[in-house]
């Protein structure tokens, strides 16, 4: 840890400003993101979420401001830049017409890596596609492909991964496979910058969470200082009702790599404690 | 980064031939147009037309290869309009990898595509009684022709492929280019055409181009057609290219 801190923050950013013609997308975002922690950039659509990940990932060049990505400036070392990160974007980008191995080892040997058949076969297995590996992506369910794209994005274990909204239009199914697949990252060592416009999703995953409203940073804390912002909580008991996403997975049985079902998504804090009745914090 | 051009390049176009492959109607409704206008041309409308050769498809062949290329990049357009859509482009401008490869990937492609249906076209021509006396040299001449046509074609579909809003107008930019054969010498000689249409025809790159594929085929001596021809392509080349590059630049900056 005290290595990390001596090579500063993973992801660096001040005074970042960006327009699109006379829409002020960004108007002077700063963020931190400590090494190997899951950072959650939260915001409601057009928020600018994807605009900062655009520029941090060297797609995209700011108006005003400076970013660093693994201590390179995204705009004067591009190159190492792209070296150190993977970007996983908004709508999964994979390769429909090739299958999920051909796609894992194209990413492979664009990253100039020795055997991709053999990265390829062992992130197939690792995300469970192996049988599905000779197939076309194109006949893929929604979070089979999310979870090709995240393998994608680990070819070459990069220190930073960046992902876009990576459970928008996933079942909750599908949802709670990322969420491991991401959990699994950062306990690699991996820092994550994770966007989302779902507030549970944030408070499953990230260490720290930084909320974008109107083209600023608002509030940048860990989930219990986010907490404290608002009036202290009242304890109140309340019979648990199952919500419907409890329901559904309980039915359908197979939890995804979680084992716990039921209690999951929305409940997940409290269902950990094995309660009955939940406890709400409402303010 | 540079030093990896030629890899990187080799493994994307290693991506989109695939692409090709595995949609092989890309290459059947490209061809199948220019087929389809040879039979009619050939057997509906050709007996009534005087070339002053003694086989239509003879006279009609060079203008039809051209009008493959001409529907055939249209799905260069095509190809590159997905890539940028999907997102796929992003991934690959966000790795470490030569970036001018995704666009050179996408116009070698282009280029065997293109050459796949040409021999496609010529294939079906020999059927309907295509001859051609001409011996090696000629027809490297005319292969030699065609790939900087095609090349210059293609670098012209990469602008619309990158900078359309929809699917429609990435392909749509290919309409006038598969017409413009028909104000040329490709169909019927120009010197029946009434004054203005004259001009037009005699100074459009097709008829030069047309010209010299025809002098060729039949070991006429090709004269300054040829150089006119290959003027067309090179200057067509290098202007398409460096609007396609500045497009490119703005796009991934």
């Amino acid at each position: 840890m005290t290595v990390n801190e001596a090579r500063g923050p993973a992801i660096h950013v001040q005074g970042l400003e960006k327009s699109y013609k006379e829409l002020r997308v960004l108007r002077g975002v700063d963020f931190a993101v400590a090494r190997g922690s899951i950072f959650a950039l939260l915001g409601s659509n057009g928020s600018g979420k994807t605009t900062v990940v655009k520029i941090l990932s060297t797609l995209l060049k700011a108006d005003a401001g400076t970013a660093g990505v693994n201590g390179f400036d995204v705009v004067t070392r591009a190159a190492d830049v792209r070296e150190s990160i993977s970007l996983t974007g908004q709508f999964a980008a994979v390769d429909e017409i090739l299958s999920g191995r051909e796609n894992l080892v194209l990413v492979a040997r664009l990253r100039h890596l020795k055997d991709p058949g053999a990265i390829a076969d062992g992130l197939l297995e690792r995300f469970s596609l192996t049988d599905a590996g000779a197939r076309r992506v194109s006949t893929y369910s929604g979070g089979m492909r999310r979870r090709l794209d995240i393998a994608m994005s680990l070819i070459g274990d990069p220190p930073v991964i960046f992902l876009d909204e990576p459970t928008t239009g996933l079942d909750p199914q599908a949802r709670l496979e990322v969420w491991q697949a991401v959990k699994e990252l950062a306990g690699r060592g991996t820092t994550v910058l994770l966007t989302t416009q779902y507030l549970d999703e944030a408070e499953q995953l990230a260490d720290r969470i930084a909320i974008l409203h109107e083209g600023r940073i608002i509030v940048n804390g860990t989930l219990a200082e986010l907490k404290q912002l608002l009036p202290p909580a009242k304890v109140e008991y309340v019979e648990k009702q199952p919500t419907l996403e409890d329901v559904f997975l309980t039915l359908v049985g197979d939890n995804g790599k979680t084992g716990k079902t039921g209690k999951t998504g929305k409940t997940g804090k409290t269902g950990r404690h094995g309660q009955d009745r939940n406890v709400g914090t409402d303010a | 980064m540079t030093k990896h051009f030629l890899g990187d390049t080799a493994a994307l176009l290693g991506r989109s031939l695939r692409h090709i492959t595995r949609s092989a109607d890309t290459i059947i409704t490209t061809t199948l147009m220019p087929i389809a206008m040879m039979l009619m041309f050939v057997y509906v409308f050709g007996g009534a037309i005087d070339t002053g050769s003694e086989s239509y498809v003879n006279y009609l062949l060079p203008g039809i290869l051209l009008i493959t290329v001409a529907s055939g990049i249209a799905y260069t357009a095509f190809r590159l309009f997905m890539d940028m859509k999907s997102g796929i482009f992003e991934r690959f401008q966000s790795m470490p990898i030569a970036r001018s490869s995704v666009l050179w990937a996408h116009v070698l492609t282009s280029l065997v595509a293109n050459l796949i249906s040409l021999v496609v076209v010529l294939l079906v021509a020999l059927l309907m009684g295509f001859r051609s006396s001409a011996g090696v040299a000629p027809w490297l001449a005319v292969a030699g022709i065609l790939i900087l046509f095609t090349l210059a074609l293609t670098w012209l579909a990469v602008i619309p492929g990158l900078s359309a809003k929809t699917v429609e107008g990435a392909s749509a930019f290919s309409y006038p280019l598969i017409f413009l054969p028909f104000l040329s010498s490709a169909f019927v000689p120009t010197a029946t055409m009434p004054g203005p249409v004259r001009a037009f025809a005699e100074h459009q790159p097709v008829t030069s181009i047309v010209n010299a594929l025809r002098d060729l085929f039949t070991q006429q001596p090709v004269g300054t057609d040829i150089w006119i021809a290959l003027a067309w392509c090179v200057g067509i080349l290098i202007v398409a290219y460096v609007f396609a590059m500045n497009s490119y630049r703005r796009k991934i900056s």
